[in-house]
This record gives C-alpha cells, sequence and structure tokens, in this order.
C-alpha cells in the first residue's frame, strides 16, 4: 500500500507541471495586465511601460515560465503585485478563515445529510420521505447565489439574527471574543453551503439504503434472525455508505479551496474571495499559486478518497 | 411413525401483492407439509410462486405491501401469528434458508468467520471461542479447503461454489430442523451444481433436517428430491412421490414440462417440444376454472373443471382439476 502512494505522489510531479505550462498558457490569453487598472491621466503611459519592462512583463512566455518555475522551485512565489505582499503571506493570510468556514459547512453538511438520507432510505414512501426529496430537489435547483442572496436577505437584513458580511466584528477585542465574533460570522455563510451541499449526500444514501433492503445479502442476513435494527447498523448502512465515503477525500481537500461564490456574497474574506479579487485584478502571481495549488488539492484529494474506499470496502484494493 | 410426522405444515396459504390498490395473489391457496428426513422439491417456471411461498413461510415479506393468509404451523404455532421478535427466534434456529445467488447473498463488506458466526450470535450463548470452532466444523462439513483461512476471507475472494458452500454453512449453522433451499444450484455451472446437491444429500442423511427444494430444475428433481409439488400461478396443480411423478405424471402442466425436456433428437423432424404461451402476469391471471386451460386451447372446455380442486388419484398422489384425464398433446391422437 506505501509502495502505491509513493507511486501516486510520484505521478503527481509530471501532472502539476503541465498545469503549471497550461495556466501559463491561459493565463496569457487573458487581456490586460497587473497594470491595466492602474491606467490614469496623471502616469505617462511610458512610465507604465518601463515598470512592465522592469518586472519582466513583456518578455516571452517561455522566458517568464522558467523565471516563475525557478524561482518557485526555492519556495519564492513571488510578490502579490495588487497586495504588495509576498504571495505565500497573502494566501496565508486566507487560509485559516476558508479553513474555519468549511470546517464548520462541512459539519453542517454531513450533520444535515447524512440523518436526512438515512432516515428517507429507511422509511422511504413516506410522508418524512417525500418531504426530504422536495427539499432536495429545491436545494439542487437552486442556484448559490439566489440561495445565498435570500438567506443575507432574510436573516442578516430583515430578521436581522446574524451578521451578513464579514468574518470578524472589529469591535471584538479579548481572544473569547475574536473567537465568538468568528463562529457568528460562520453561521450564515456554513449553513448556506450545506444546505446546498446535502444533495449527492441524501440523495445517494436513500438510494442506496433502498436498494440495500431488497439485496440478497439483507435476506440472508434476516433469515438468520437478526433484528431489523442490526441489519441496518450492521449490513444496510455500512453497504449504502460506500459511495459517501469515496467523497469523503475530496470534502477534505475543499476544507482548503473554499467556495468562490460565498465568499463574494458574504464579503467573507477567504481564499475563494482572493481568487476572484486577484484574477480582477491580473494579480498573476496569486492567480497562479492559487490555481496550482487548488489543482494539487485535487490530486491529494482523489489519493485520499481512493484510500479511503480502499479502508472500507474490502473488494477495492490497489498494490 | 416418527418419520411421518409432520414438520411443517402450510395450509391454504395466499401471498398478495399490492398494485396501487389491490392485492393480487402470486400463492394462491397452498397447502403442504414437510415430514422429518424429507426432501420435498417444489417445481414450477419462472413466476410461478415458488419463491414467494418460501419466502412467505420465513416471514421476509413487507407487510406494507403483503397480504398473507392461510397457515404456516410448525411445533403447533402459526408462524404467521409471530411478531418480529418471536419470528426472529425462528428464523435461523428453526428454519434455515438458502438462495439462489451466491454472491449478492453474502453481505460484501464482512468476513466468511463474521457472516457465518452472526447466525449463532443471536441463537446461541455461545462465546468467541465456541463460535470459532463451530464456524470450522461447519466449514469442514460443507466441504470447504482450508477453512481457517477462508474464515478470514471476503465473499469476492471466492469462486461461486465456495460462496453458494458458506451460504449453507450459514443455513446450517444452527443445526435447523427446516432448510429452506430456493435454487441453490440455478446460478452455478453444471459440475458445481452436482457438488452442490451431493453435498444436500449428504447434510440431509447427516442431520435429518426437513428440506424444502424449490427449482425449475426437473432434473434437480429427480436426483435430490423424495416428494414433489408442481406449482403453476400460484397453485400446486401435481403433488405425488419422485418415482410415481416421473413414472406417471398426469396434469397436462407437468406432461407438458417433461416433454419439453430437450432428449436426444432421432430425426431431422423432430423439434424441441414447447409449452404455448407464457405464465399470464398476476394482474391478468383469471382466478376461476383451470389456470392452465389457457396454454392447451385444443382441449376441450368441457373437460376442465369449473373450480379445481386437487384429488387424491392414487395415496399420495394428487392432481388439480380433470381435464387430465382427457389431455393429449397438440398433435396427438387422444
Amino acid at each position: 500500500m506505501w509502495k502505491t502512494i509513493f507511486r501516486r505522489l510520484l505521478l503527481m510531479i509530471p501532472q502539476i507541471i503541465i498545469l503549471s505550462i497550461l495556466i501559463f498558457i491561459i493565463a496569457d490569453f487573458m487581456p490586460g495586465d497587473p497594470f491595466t487598472g492602474m491606467i490614469d491621466p496623471n502616469i505617462d503611459p511610458a512610465q507604465l511601460e518601463a515598470q512592465r519592462e522592469a518586472f519582466g512583463l513583456n518578455d516571452p512566455l517561455i522566458v517568464r515560465y522558467f523565471r516563475w518555475a525557478g524561482n518557485a522551485l526555492q519556495g519564492d512565489f513571488g510578490r502579490s503585485f495588487n497586495f504588495q505582499q509576498p504571495v505565500t503571506a497573502v494566501i496565508g493570510g486566507r487560509m485559516g478563515n476558508t479553513i474555519r468556514l468549511s470546517l464548520l459547512s462541512t459539519i453542517f453538511t454531513y450533520g444535515i445529510g447524512l440523518p436526512l438520507g438515512i432516515m428517507a432510505g429507511r422509511y422511504n414512501e413516506t410522508v418524512f420521505d417525500k418531504g426530504v426529496l422536495v427539499y432536495n430537489f429545491v436545494s439542487f435547483a437552486i442556484p448559490v447565489f439566489v440561495l445565498a442572496l435570500l438567506m443575507v436577505w432574510i436573516f442578516g437584513y430583515n430578521l436581522n439574527w446574524f451578521p451578513s458580511r464579514g468574518s470578524v466584528s472589529i469591535s471584538a477585542n479579548t481572544t473569547w471574543e475574536i473567537w465568538w465574533s468568528r463562529l457568528y460570522h460562520l453561521l450564515l455563510p456554513s449553513i448556506t453551503t450545506a444546505i446546498l451541499g446535502t444533495t449527492s449526500i441524501i440523495q445517494f444514501l436513500r438510494s442506496e439504503i433502498i436498494d440495500a433492503k431488497v439485496s440478497d445479502y439483507v435476506k440472508t442476513a434476516r433469515s438468520k434472525g437478526v433484528p431489523i435494527q442490526k441489519v441496518y447498523t450492521k449490513h444496510i448502512f455500512r453497504n449504502a455508505s460506500l459511495p459517501i465515503a469515496s467523497g469523503f477525500g475530496f470534502t477534505i481537500v475543499a476544507l482548503f479551496t473554499g467556495s468562490i461564490f460565498i465568499e463574494q456574497i458574504f464579503n467573507f474574506r477567504g481564499m475563494g474571495f482572493l481568487f476572484l479579487q486577484s484574477i480582477n485584478t491580473r494579480d498573476y502571481s496569486v492567480i497562479f499559486v492559487l490555481v496550482m495549488f487548488y489543482g494539487l488539492m485535487g490530486l491529494i484529494g482523489t489519493l485520499l478518497s481512493d484510500l479511503i474506499l480502499m479502508a472500507v470496502d474490502p473488494r477495492i484494493r490497489i498494490d | 411413525m416418527a418419520v411421518e410426522r409432520s414438520l411443517l405444515e402450510v395450509n391454504n396459504l395466499q401471498v398478495g401483492f399490492r398494485f396501487g390498490e389491490v392485492y393480487h395473489n402470486a400463492v394462491d391457496g397452498v397447502s403442504l407439509t414437510l415430514k422429518n428426513n424429507e426432501i420435498l422439491a417444489i417445481v414450477g417456471e419462472s413466476g410461478c410462486g415458488k419463491s414467494t411461498l418460501a419466502t412467505s413461510i420465513m416471514g421476509l415479506h413487507d407487510p406494507k405491501n403483503t397480504k398473507i393468509s392461510g397457515e404456516v404451523l410448525y411445533k403447533d404455532l402459526n408462524l404467521l401469528d409471530l411478531n418480529e421478535k418471536l419470528y426472529n427466534r425462528i428464523r435461523g434456529n428453526d428454519i434455515g434458508m438458502i438462495f439462489q445467488d451466491p454472491l449478492g447473498s453474502l453481505n460484501p463488506l464482512m468476513t466468511i468467520f463474521n457472516q457465518i458466526s452472526e447466525a449463532l450470535e443471536y441463537h446461541s450463548d455461545m462465546n468467541e471461542e465456541q463460535r470459532k470452532a463451530r464456524v470450522l466444523e461447519l466449514l469442514n462439513q460443507v466441504g470447504i479447503p482450508r477453512p481457517e483461512q477462508i474464515m478470514k476471507a471476503y465473499p469476492h475472494e471466492l469462486s461461486g461454489g465456495m460462496r453458494q458452500r458458506v451460504v449453507i454453512a450459514i443455513a446450517l449453522a444452527n443445526k435447523p430442523p427446516i432448510i429452506i433451499a430456493d435454487e441453490p444450484t440455478t446460478a452455478l455451472d453444471v459440475t458445481i451444481q452436482a457438488q452442490i446437491l451431493d453435498l444436500m444429500n449428504d447434510i440431509q442423511d447427516e442431520t435429518g433436517s426437513g428440506i424444502i427444494l424449490i427449482t425449475h430444475d426437473l432434473g434437480v428433481v429427480a436426483e435430490t428430491a423424495d416428494r414433489v409439488a408442481v406449482m403453476y400461478a400460484g397453485q400446486i396443480v401435481e403433488e405425488a412421490p419422485v418415482e410415481e411423478l416421473f413414472a406417471n405424471p398426469l396434469h397436462p402442466y407437468t406432461r407438458s414440462l417433461l416433454n419439453s425436456i430437450p432428449h436426444e433428437l432421432e430425426s431431422d423432424d423432430d423439434e424441441l417440444h414447447v409449452i404455448h404461451g407464457t405464465v399470464p402476469s398476476l394482474q391478468k391471471l383469471p382466478r376461476k376454472g383451470c389456470r392452465f386451460a389457457p396454454r392447451i386451447p385444443w382441449i376441450a372446455d368441457e373437460a376442465h373443471e369449473e373450480d379445481p380442486v386437487l384429488h387424491e388419484v392414487s395415496p399420495n398422489h394428487k392432481v388439480r382439476c380433470t381435464c387430465w384425464k382427457h389431455f393429449h398433446f397438440e398433435g396427438e391422437e387422444k
């Protein structure tokens, strides 16, 4: 197994290199550069051109790529044009917020999804099950920005139960106050994320449980005289949770990548917010690192999912 | 005589499945007795209700969508009256069941040991050590080589025949007096089929259990059964000891079944005999008159009874309807 993991990790190296080349080429197609937004009648265009030359933006693509890659290999990912800080510092500053938001979202997603999916599957064709299905269709069909705006409008603006923007209140001073304020700010965006994220968990669990209920191994278990409650816990739920388990690797990885839409709408300063901001300001050095990071996380997520599935399903062995 | 005492008695069993608001009987008034130490085969084509009969004896039907009436008597208990808790004491302990598809009937995520041991957990107070010893004994009994290793294996690591042996071991775990085998050899290839049938014969000799063997394969019946009940469209149409049935089949359905077994063709004109039409679906099944009549249209309506019942035509040989007296194959002179 360790051999497999090692081989998979080695395989990531060429994948990451290909990804970086692709990002460079695609970014090159984007109109504008970090100085586009700074056009100002008071600045001499010749001066801007000199700056471009100084930052090496006029060099050919290949030259720029190898310069960047060479530095990146030494741990230097460059400076953000927009923030005038090293890229690692900019991203590091946002990561905490995103991890906290994603962690709480994940807890809510599984906290809502697992019980609803299990109950809907076990008691399918009941009024409860039909209610869950309606919820599922609505939450699947509603676009993220519509739901997020509705949540802000209802709970943030009209009812004023939750803060509708930001990640922490400026008036919070003590450690306790800061953490409480952070949690308070997290609730609305994370519940919104959770409502949108439960669809596949509920749908998979429900249909897997309904399938498992009439499967032959359940008939065998029941004909052994196993009480129905035990049939559910020992046979049905374990088998039904396989697709959920295989998706869990990606869920863990999503903790770090954050949500572009949710962070934007709730004005929540995390990775997703930073990503969109960097694209708008053509902050190449930040975009490169973020996309590389997302790509790496995707690869790690796949590996984690495979490992988790291997741990829960004896039929799957990679060696 | 002890052998003659009936072990399980099914009286006028009706099992109806719900289609919308109406129930249609898949098993329609079946009465059977299973004696100690005998193999009773239930034969019929797909959809005749034979598996439904088996699962309803085990009480495995969803009460929301099925309506069961009649009696299943075992040790002075009507099983159909039992609640889940009491039924669970019977299942696995007094009645063991063997299913058709040996891959599907084992939980893919559990080791062989855990699956067999689970059958012991709910019916005995054995500790882990004793259960392990019993599982080993069972695996030996069903002829599994290297049982120590196989115990730790998962179902997908075994071949079809081995899996079916494990399924049989599960059914045997608590030495049940009754075993119901639902098409135990259908999913296996012919050489393995023979091994499994031998195994079932051996088990029957060793344990003296009564076995209900459900099959559509008349070859299997001839090899293993003591008594045969032929089912058609939810009813038993003929019941006889195995030698009697093969030597002297009476009901048109039994005769058609036997006639349709492929045999060596003697000339090019020889054709494979088939039974015309198909088993009607539950909703379309005529509930009045002889249910086999539509498939032998060349027999005059007067030959059938209006409400056919089982007649005992000779000792232990029962036939439904009177049409057998007038039956001849199509194109054949009576």
